[in-house]
């Protein structure tokens, strides 16, 4: 069905090619799952499928191409359009159209289809994919899950032979992700078509998958049965890694996988999660923050303390991003008093409050405006009046070897990421609030970034993070705090929040039980020669 | 008949022939009572027929709008010279202006002549104005634009884009500028601006890239390439039809242009265009989903529109006096049964279209009370 023949790729102005000399041959019907870094190709090379890279990309391609016997040289994208399906990573940006119902017909109406099997196709599309009942719903209204169906939808009605998905889930909060991933493995079963998936949540494709192409970003590929390409693989799920640990081969492929060899683990004493929390240095009581009829937030009492990380966990909408806004003094806040340091931020000016409370908000680059990441850093000690350099100082110590002269866009997520947090915290404040900073990061930077929370508190700096990410916040929580719905749900220490409810469950604690919640967790309990 | 009465929306178009019909039988007339009731038709059609989408509510703001025109025409009158005429109403003392602005007057004596004229003439714009304004709210202009011929299909998928654009747009520049409050936030305006302008910009651009790929990979612009001739003869062909229809429309509506340049030029030129059109529309293999079918009530709204302009023609060549009230002689503008009934034509469709199918709201509201139950 597809056929990759000694491609290399470059890009244009680089001398290193993202691929080289890759050669693949899938075959019809297989589902074959991509894994690897950030940046390390894999949009690259998906891209290639069908004739995105290079004829929208630019840049130099060798080799050969080929869909169905047809080789992306010869022809435009458009022209594949009833070959290859794709689906990007955020779903909003690629609609054409302003309707669910038209959306799933554009495809079609560019092919020329006639109207009874357009009709026809759409009913379908909708019963396939459950949605049925948003058929007049405008896009822009539908939730990232339900907007990300649509995408996949809206790509099927042409009825494609391969089916390519970059990342379908990044974007998307767990529960969106589940919504599309559940719908993708029906699919799989049912259609029978090609599918060439790039997904981080790899542990939830895994099971399905017939194969697993790795690029480690050297150009070259690795391919082969999940459970030979996972063997060494540098970034994998929770369960490989226990897997690893505790040497079982063939590794698990899934948490029911893993839990039957479970039995045969001897772990010491679970550990003890202490926390170490200082003085407080902020007290916020009867938040309230409204946007007309609707309560973000509802009454919601909060204390911070000196040297804690807290998680800030529920589904989207729960007011998570209101309470962030409001305790940090930029947002609106109807009622409640909030305290930091005998001052309340919000009757502050905005220089004044930043240099109590810092915040990251979820769009980091929101922030930058600036050609380098020099200047930045200049304009960051400028604006907080802080010495020349030390916020290249703070970012050299958060991420270490950025390139001064390169451009704020060029970057990694995550190294954006620490650029905005490094801009921040050249204010000096002892309160820094994360509002979703793990969107879009894979393993690696998650892992940077949550060394990057631990070298805060080490410095007695209290951190609040507001996340979706379960294995994240049982790596660096003290304590957990979730909303519904404006409210406050559950407060308390991680272990105990986590461990206690299966719907915040880490995937090692769905193996082992409650109070194993990470890999390291089980590294630690483990008998000293199997260390 | 039960079929013909079933909800739907009707095609566009025939709504917007039915609005152009009564605007352009608007413009033969200066009599206010006939303009009145043009209104009345007007907004009593809107009212029995529009749909609940938002641009359905805006009808409200075109008779403000309306409102406006008629005010700010009778209060320049008031302004400047308002004397011609013999039943001076009000005296109020003139203004002298210097030399170089000769000719133009402030204040001054007003007749009640000139001020008719005015509230007249204003009137006659505000009516037009408001047809258009209901043609806006009966007419969904999404499906307007899909309604478009063949040969204009990119230009309307550009528009489609471009409004789901600004609300996006509007989205990111509400979130960068709260953004810009976390790191400090002054600055002076110049520095502020582009501290906002930039991400925006940025944002904008990486969101129109990443559509331009997801078209161009579902197939947009497959229609192939077009020989250089074949474009040449279309576009000369369009231009030319243009021309015609804008020089015959301008001597039809302008009673003093020669009549040879009025009907002939006008068909000539729609013919053209036409040809340019189908020339155009030629090489597009592209199909349509579900597109407003063209069906008996179509035919009836825009009928309607058509009959109201023809009968306001026909009688304002027979009885000219009724339908520009004399302004010499003060009297109360006379209204004769013939124009009338005319203009009442044009509330037809009120009765005799299908209501709109309800909006996606209410079968949400159903779905979720399915739900609630289930």
């Amino acid at each position: 069905m597809i056929e990759l023949n000694q491609v290399s790729f470059t890009y244009h102005g680089r001398t290193e090619p993202v691929l080289s000399d890759v050669t693949l041959s899938i075959g019809e019907g297989e589902l074959v799952l991509f894994a690897g870094q950030t940046g390390a190709g894999k949009s690259t090379l998906l891209g290639t499928i069908n004739g995105l890279v290079p004829h929208f990309t630019g840049g130099h391609l060798e080799g050969t191409v080929s869909v169905d016997g047809i080789t992306t040289r010869s022809r435009p994208p458009r022209e594949f359009a009833h070959l290859v399906g794709v689906v990007g990573q955020d779903p909003l940006a690629g609609f054409v159209t302003d309707t669910v119902e038209d959306e799933l017909a554009y495809g079609m109406e560019q092919l020329g289809l006639n109207p009874q099997v357009m009709r026809r196709r759409v009913e379908e599309t909708l019963d396939l994919l459950g949605i049925a009942e948003l058929r007049r719903r405008a896009l822009r209204t539908l939730s990232g899950g339900q907007q990300q169906r649509v995408a996949i939808g809206s790509v099927l009605t042409t009825h494609p032979k391969v089916l390519v998905l970059d990342e379908p889930t990044s974007a998307l909060d767990p529960t969106a992700a589940e919504e599309v991933l559940a719908t993708l493995a029906r699919l799989v079963e049912d259609l029978g078509t090609t599918v060439l998936m790039a997904e981080h949540r790899m542990e939830r494709v895994i099971p399905f998958a017939d194969r697993m192409i790795y690029v480690p970003g050297t150009g070259a590929v690795v391919d082969g049965t999940p459970p030979e390409v996972l063997k060494d693989m540098p970034i994998a799920p929770p369960i490989v890694h226990l897997g690893r640990l505790a040497s079982w081969d063939p590794l698990p492929m899934s948490v029911r996988d893993a839990r039957r060899r479970a039995s045969s683990l001897t772990l010491g004493a679970p550990p003890v999660r202490t926390t170490t929390a200082g003085e407080e240095l902020l007290t916020a009581s009867g938040v309230v923050v409204r946007y007309g009829p609707k309560v973000a937030v509802r009454e919601v009492d909060l204390a911070l303390r000196a040297g804690e990380v807290l998680a800030m966990m529920g589904r989207n909408g729960s007011g998570k991003s209101s309470l962030l806004w409001a305790v940090q003094g930029s947002g609106p806040r109807q009622g409640g008093k909030v305290t930091v340091g005998g001052k309340d931020p919000k009757t502050l000016s905005s220089a004044e409050a930043r240099e109590l409370v810092g915040m990251v908000p979820q769009t980091a680059s929101d922030l930058l405006y600036l050609q380098t990441v020099a200047a930045e850093c200049d304009a960051a000690d400028a604006e907080s009046g802080a010495e020349p350099g030390s916020c290249r100082g703070l970012l050299d110590r958060l991420a270490p070897g950025i390139d001064p002269a390169s451009h704020p866009r060029d970057l990694s997520e995550g190294q954006r990421l620490a650029l905005v947090l490094a801009v921040q915290l050249s204010a000096a404040p002892r309160i820094m609030l994360l509002d979703e900073p793990t969107r879009g990061l894979d393993y690696t930077a998650k892992a940077a970034l949550a060394q990057m929370i631990a070298s805060l508190t080490a410095e007695g700096k209290a951190v609040v993070v507001a996340t979706h990410d379960v294995e994240f916040v049982a790596t660096i929580a003290h304590r957990v705090l979730v909303m519904a719905e404006g409210e406050v749900v559950s407060d308390g220490p991680t272990g105990e929040v986590l461990g206690g409810s299966p719907a915040f469950a880490t995937q090692v604690a769905k193996i082992l039980g409650e109070p194993w919640l990470t890999v390291d967790d089980v590294r630690s309990a483990l008998p000293q020669e199997v260390r | 008949m039960t079929s013909y009465f079933l909800p739907r929306d009707l095609h566009p178009a025939a709504w917007w022939v039915w609005a152009l019909g009564l605007a352009v039988a608007a413009t033969r007339t200066t009599n206010p009572w006939l303009l009145l009731t043009i209104v009345a038709v007007a907004g009593y059609v809107v009212v029995a027929r529009r749909s609940e989408a938002p641009w359905a509510l805006a009808f409200r703001l075109y008779l403000y709008l309306g409102a406006f025109i008629v005010a700010v025409r009778v209060f320049f009158r008031l302004v400047f010279g308002g004397a011609e005429g013999s039943t001076i109403i009000l005296r109020l003392p003139e203004i002298p202006l210097p030399e170089w602005a000769a000719g133009i007057r402030l204040f001054g004596d007003v007749s009640a002549e000139s001020l008719l004229g005015g509230l007249y003439d204003g009137m006659r714009l505000a009516t037009m104005v408001i047809c258009l304004g209901a043609a806006n709210a009966l007419a969904n202009p999404k499906r307007l634009l899909k309604a478009m011929p063949p040969a204009l299909y990119e230009v309307g998928t550009a528009v489609i884009v471009a409004l789901s654009v600004f609300p996006q747009l509007a989205e990111s520049v509400l979130r960068v500028r709260r953004a810009r409050k976390l790191r400090g936030g002054s600055g002076k305006k110049v520095k502020a601006l582009h501290a906002i302008l930039i991400p925006v910009l940025e944002d904008a651009l990486s969101r129109s890239l990443q559509l331009a790929a997801s078209m161009d990979s579902r197939g947009y612009g497959r229609a192939g390439m077009v020989a250089a001739r074949a474009r040449l003869i279309t576009g000369t062909l369009m231009i030319i039809g243009l021309i015609g229809v804008c020089v015959g429309v301008y001597a039809t509506l302008d009673g003093s242009t020669p009549r040879y340049l009025a009907a002939p030029v006008l068909s000539a030129g729609v013919l053209v265009g036409l040809a340019g059109f189908w020339s155009a529309g030629k090489r597009v293999q592209r199909t349509r989903y579900r597109p407003d079918r063209w069906h008996l009530a179509e035919v009836v709204a825009a009928a309607s529109g058509i009959g109201v302009a023809a009968i306001l023609f026909t009688t304002s060549n027979v009885n000219p006096m009724n339908m520009n009230p004399s302004l010499i002689n003060l009297s109360w503008p006379l209204l004769s049964w013939g124009p009338l009934l005319g203009v009442l034509i044009g509330v037809l469709p009120a009765f005799l279209t299908p209501v709109p199918e309800p909006p996606y709201a209410a079968h949400e509201k159903e779905a979720h009370e399915k739900e609630a139950h289930a």
